[in-house]
């Protein structure tokens, strides 16, 4: 479990998990905001179905994979969270998107 | 195209010096980095932080800001949010860096040229593989501590550090001044390990790092159990962590967590370094691969450089001082000094490079993690991305696996995303403890291009010869 410090100084962005409404700060990458809200697993792995969630937070690790605005795999880390950016967990392997994006 | 004098790779330490130093002597530079905003790892949210508290993360952190303010004005080119994915040395003696950059809805590929690279990508979290570190609620300290710099976040609840090294003391004590509480630490250094240290004392009661590390140590130990020679460390839990059990002096021990912070020293990022062609060297001291280099960070590929902790661990002022050396010999190189101006320039930054480094043999000798946290057993998964077991790999090494490449091909070792970061020593060292070689013979894997995961449609998109655009695109015959 995580909280934020009650003296943050940093504005309120509204995004969503899994569709419900979460409010996030500026500066906060989408593995801060899923840990922030409660959710410390984002995805189950393609092998054995195991839940991860974000472990190193700098860009190695992968685990933080998550669909962002529908693109599926993408390092939650690395990416800073925007208003109305709609975030989903993800389950198992994403399927081969047919367009180049 | 234009052609860049030199192009950078990471925004740490190394990379900010390098830069500024590079564009103050007339050198066209750009500086490319994965993260929103400058500071490396170590310097995280540097340019933005959320903190109402400075003292939270103490002076050592805010030194970083002295080295944005110059960056920010040296004329050099800063390239946020891009991945460098690829750098080919081509036969003129020039490279060919392929990045992929931009926000996420608006990602691009670009090839950019430049006369010389230089990498500063830094170092990342040594693996620490134990029973169940694959579980949500089990972090590397470092990631709890970029929570802290960069959102103001703290964890909240039953919070254990487990491991060695001077950063998990540090995250610890920045932890306690932001108000979170910690349960415990469990201290893995191994018992005999400090009279082993002491030998290099001398050098390290010089170092800037003595009295503020000690004055560390003793803060969380007036405050947080500590529990020393923990011998052996397994994590409880089915679909998160519930528990740590540890054994010491032969007892087991186990404790409720909800989250599991651990640390046993960084290691080099030696990914984009080793694609590019340099050689590596295994360091027996801190157990890790690291590129070889010269004085200057100059490698075995010409015109290739390697500054800061990418090159060797040595922290974060020692990178700073590296990324200066590096940046004189590419003015050097590229004509802008002559010899004789490179060895005057240099004579503070070598100074600055002994003073910051003093010690290391003293930190580099306590913190070598115990063999028991680096050659794992049975069922503990090594790699994360595909699973595999110690076993796996421990029986792969007795049957004759020539070494890490071949056991990749039979195991999947290392062919996830994370592409080897998080097994790729450990699968070196359980070869040649299996195999009683030495890591330096049973080498690393061979390290490919792209050096991250990237869509295909994204390198099909820097295809320019014909020759490329056959090898991408289906054709009717």
């Amino acid at each position: 479990m995580f909280v934020r410090l009650p003296d943050v100084s940093a504005k309120d962005v509204p995004i969503t998990i899994d569709g419900v409404p979460f409010t996030a700060r500026a500066g906060d990458t989408v593995a801060a905001a899923l840990l922030v809200s409660g959710r410390l697993a984002c995805r189950t792995t393609p092998v054995t179905g195991a839940a991860r969630g974000p472990f190193c937070m700098m860009g190695v690790c992968f685990d933080c994979l998550v669909t962002i605005d529908d693109r599926p795999n993408q390092q939650g880390c690395l990416i800073t969270v925007a208003p109305g950016m709609r975030i989903s967990t993800q389950r198992g392997a994403r399927a081969a998107s047919a367009g180049v994006q | 195209m234009t052609i860049l004098d030199v192009a950078i790779v990471g925004a740490g330490p190394a990379g900010l010096a390098a830069a500024t130093l590079c564009a103050e002597h007339s050198l066209s530079t750009s500086l490319y980095d994965e993260q929103a905003g400058p500071g490396g790892q170590i310097y995280r949210g540097i340019a933005g932080s959320p903190l109402a508290r400075p003292e939270i993360l103490g002076d050592d952190y805010w030194h970083g800001g002295s080295l944005v303010a110059p960056f920010t004005r040296s004329g050099a080119r800063y390239v946020p949010q891009a991945t460098v994915w690829s750098i080919e040395r081509r036969d003129d003696g020039t490279f060919a860096v392929a990045i992929t950059a931009g926000p996420p809805h608006a990602r691009h590929t670009l090839t950019v040229e430049a006369r010389a690279v230089i990498l500063a990508s830094g170092a990342q979290e040594r693996p620490f593989p134990i029973p169940g570190w694959t579980l949500p609620g089990v972090f590397m300290a470092g990631a709890v501590q970029i929570l802290l710099k960069t959102s103001g976040i703290i964890p909240e609840g039953r919070t254990v550090l487990a491991g060695c090294g001077p950063l998990l003391w540090l995250v610890a004590s920045q932890l306690l001044r932001a108000g979170a509480t910690i349960d415990a630490v469990l201290d893995t250094t191994p018992r005999g390990r400090l009279r082993q240290a002491l030998a290099h004392a001398p050098g390290f009661l010089l170092s800037p790092y003595f009295a503020r590390g000690r004055e560390l140590v003793r803060t969380v130990r007036r405050r947080v159990r500590v529990i020393e020679h923990v011998t052996s460390l397994a994590v409880e839990g089915t679909t998160a962590a519930t528990g740590a059990r540890f054994a010491v002096d032969g007892q087991t021990h186990s404790l409720s967590i909800d989250q599991l912070l651990l640390h046993q020293g960084v290691v080099p990022d030696v990914n984009l370094a080793g694609a590019a062609g340099c050689a590596l060297a295994w360091n027996e001291l801190q157990a890790c691969f690291a590129p070889v280099v010269d004085a200057w960070g100059g490698t075995t590929v010409p015109g290739l450089y390697v500054a800061g902790d990418g090159a060797g661990i040595a922290g974060a002022l020692a990178a700073e001082a590296s990324g200066r050396l590096t940046a004189l010999a590419v003015a050097n190189a590229l004509g802008r000094i002559d010899g004789s101006a490179r060895e005057r320039a240099a004579q503070r930054h070598r100074r600055d490079s002994a003073m910051a480094t003093r010690g290391r043999l003293f930190l580099d000798t306590l913190y070598r993690p115990a063999d028991a946290f680096r050659l794992p057993e049975g069922d503990t998964l090594i790699c994360r991305c595909e699973e595999v077991s110690a076993a796996a790999i421990i029986e792969l090494a007795r049957s004759g696996c020539a070494g890490p490449n071949q056991a990749k091909a039979f195991a999947r070792c290392g062919m996830g995303p994370c592409q080897g970061r998080w097994c790729g020593l450990t699968v070196t060292e359980l070869i040649a403890h299996a195999q009683r070689r030495d890591p330096a013979e049973v080498g690393y894997y061979r390290l490919r291009f792209p050096i991250k995961p990237i869509p295909l449609g994204e390198v099909a998109a820097l295809a320019t010869t014909s020759e490329a655009m056959h090898a991408v695109v289906r054709s009717p015959d």
